[in-house]
């Protein structure tokens, strides 16, 4: 007998481009979480001899300005890369739920709380993200930090229009008769109903956060030059573009491919979860 | 429809009045006293005081606050420290580069997502339509300054057919300095069109299922006809609203590529203002910007009550 988690996975995974999605994904956390038994090299290592070499046997994908090895950089960069992405989808999914419930179940709590997301979500992401990281000083958690104020409110939104339709359901009425408490209602009966948007805007969330992480760090407004990012690879590769375009091409392609994953995967997850866009999108 | 606008203009209001604030005292939490920013290293502790007493840092943050505010609705966004202007004035000379940019970029968005969308819906599930989804998942997921670097590369250095970099000598034609902006504009068009063609796609195939579709096949009308008059006239509000959203959303990606091609625009100011540590700039750009976009917000849900006279009810 199939669970219904293992139903829901065959129905995501039937389709072929989903499966390869997550399939790429698992590669990538894997590598992020044993880089040191993964990466050929040590990341950090300066052979000043072998600099700007192209891909070889010896160096899969070249070496950068300083001899370092790109592949190994490339999958410690998923560390960095990849847990700033989940600290951000984590944070702004938690403050964005507290925030979005009150928002929905609240009603008088509704239009000021409202009115400072669309004040949030008035300034375009990055300049948002640049300022914030400005003021705190640049370091790994304040660029989470940043990151996270900058998804909250869309969190807010999607679970606060969920909220509102959720909030007007029998079971809430019935479960408000027979005497629960508020807070009993707000986390067990509305926000287990509005898991499945929170969900997918979840994988939306982490493409964008590693997006704009790689955006910030090529600014010079991301984490310190000393942690090994893909998008800071590319920035301080960039003036060696033209004599060695792997330093530059492959963080690229590792971006893409990592973004481009999750958002098939939250497609994927979205289409499965909420029939009624299955047709449209 | 009037007490709509006028409701939408107060609620416009409230928003830029919280983006200000928020900016305002976001911008006391940085470290560092301005004043000595401004100085420099050398500047004695007397000379500190006495420029913070010209700007006013010497007083409690609320009266800085609301004299900020009284000078900020009159349209005085304060004094750069680096630049030795005002910043209305540096944002000023820095707009004409990210006005273009952002108006070819929203062209060559729209010239490549509406086709595409349209193609995508009317052969939807065909190789066509597969094609087309898979290049515009793959364009949102590019980061903006890497294409720009690519394109630098391939377009620019090898084959010469571009500008690299920089908007042209100070005594430039209008031509040569919009020379200047096709690998840009490219760039933030190409990565932007994937919600245009989304949009176009989804709105499309709503519409060509309607019974008035259906009715002017049946009359005969050739599917071109059928394609562009009928369905494409109906599905074009929400393909608008998006075009509208997506010019919004432009401003932002100007910033990551004027930096990427060297464009003196505004986006370039920021983040150097950014690095430099020159809030009055900081702040001035987030409200200029916010402002913009609240007011492309605006303009759209104009342009939909226009184009859609269903809403005007």
């Amino acid at each position: 007998m199939a669970s219904p988690t293992v139903a829901f996975l065959n129905r995501l995974f039937r389709r072929k481009l989903v499966l390869a999605a997550a399939c790429v994904l698992l590669a990538f956390v894997l590598a992020a979480l044993f880089a040191p038994w993964v990466a050929p090299y040590d990341p950090g290592a300066l052979r000043v001899i072998r600099r700007l070499k192209p891909p070889s046997e010896l160096n899969w994908l070249g070496t950068d300005e300083f001899g370092r090895d790109v592949l190994s950089r490339i999958i410690y960069g998923a560390r960095a890369s990849l847990g700033i992405g989940a600290a951000v989808v984590a944070i702004s999914i938690a403050a964005g739920s507290a925030i979005g419930l009150t928002a929905g179940y609240f009603r008088r709590l509704d239009p000021p709380i409202m009115r400072m997301v669309d004040a949030v979500m008035a300034l375009p992401d990055i300049l948002l993200a640049i300022f914030l990281v400005a003021i705190l000083g640049s370091s790994i958690f304040n660029v989470v930090f940043a990151l996270a104020i900058v998804y909250t409110p869309r969190v807010v939104r999607v679970v606060r229009a969920s909220a509102l339709v959720v909030r007007e359901q029998q079971f809430v009425e019935a479960a408000r008769a027979i005497g629960a408490s508020t807070p009993r209602i707000l986390f067990r009966h509305i926000l287990m109903n509005v898991t499945s948007p929170v969900l997918v805007q979840a994988t939306f969330i982490f493409a964008y956060a590693v997006l704009a992480e790689a955006g910030l760090s090529f600014l010079g407004a991301g984490v310190p030059p000393e942690v090994p990012t893909w998008g800071e690879m590319i920035a301080s590769a960039q003036q060696y573009a033209d004599q060695a375009f792997w330093v530059v091409l492959f963080p690229g392609l590792a971006i893409v491919l990592a973004a481009l994953s999750l958002q098939v995967v939250g497609d994927g997850l979205r289409d499965q979860l909420d029939p009624r866009l299955r047709k449209a999108l | 429809m009037w007490f709509s606008l006028a409701r939408r203009l107060g609620s416009l209001l409230i928003v830029m009045f919280l983006v200000a604030t928020m900016v305002f005292f976001l911008t006391r939490l940085a470290p560092g006293d301005p004043a000595a920013i401004m100085l420099g290293d050398q500047a004695t502790p007397a000379d500190v005081e006495r420029l913070r007493a010209v700007y006013g840092l010497d007083k409690p943050v609320l009266v800085q606050y609301v004299l900020w505010l009284k000078e900020v609705v009159q349209g005085n966004l304060g004094q750069s420290i680096f630049l030795q202007r005002p910043v209305t004035t540096a944002l000023a000379e820095r707009v004409e580069p990210t006005f273009f940019l952002t108006l070819f970029s929203i062209v060559i968005a729209t010239l490549i997502g509406v086709p595409a969308g349209i193609a995508s819906a009317v052969w939807r599930g065909r190789a066509v339509d597969q094609v087309v989804s898979a290049l515009a998942m793959l364009a949102a997921n590019i980061p903006s300054f890497w294409l720009g670097l690519i394109f630098i590369q391939f377009f620019a250095v090898r084959l010469g057919l571009f500008p690299v970099a920089g908007y042209g000598d100070p005594g430039a034609s209008l031509a040569e300095r919009l020379a200047h902006l096709v690998l840009p504009a490219a760039v933030l068009g190409i990565v932007n069109s994937a919600l245009i063609t989304r949009f176009t796609r989804a709105s499309m195939l709503d519409v060509l299922g309607d019974d008035y579709v259906r009715t002017a096949r049946s009359k005969g009308v050739p599917e071109t006809g059928i394609v562009l008059r009928h369905a494409f006239r109906n599905a074009l509000v929400p393909i608008v609203t998006v075009i509208g959203l997506t010019i919004a959303l432009l401003v932002g990606g100007a910033i990551v590529t004027e930096t990427v091609f060297g464009l003196p625009g505004i986006g370039n100011l920021v983040v150097s203002a950014v690095l430099r540590r020159d809030y009055p700039v900081i702040q001035g750009a987030l409200i200029a910007v916010a402002a913009l976009y609240v007011l492309i917000n605006l303009a759209v849900d104009l342009i939909y009550t226009l184009v859609d006279p269903r809403v005007r009810a």
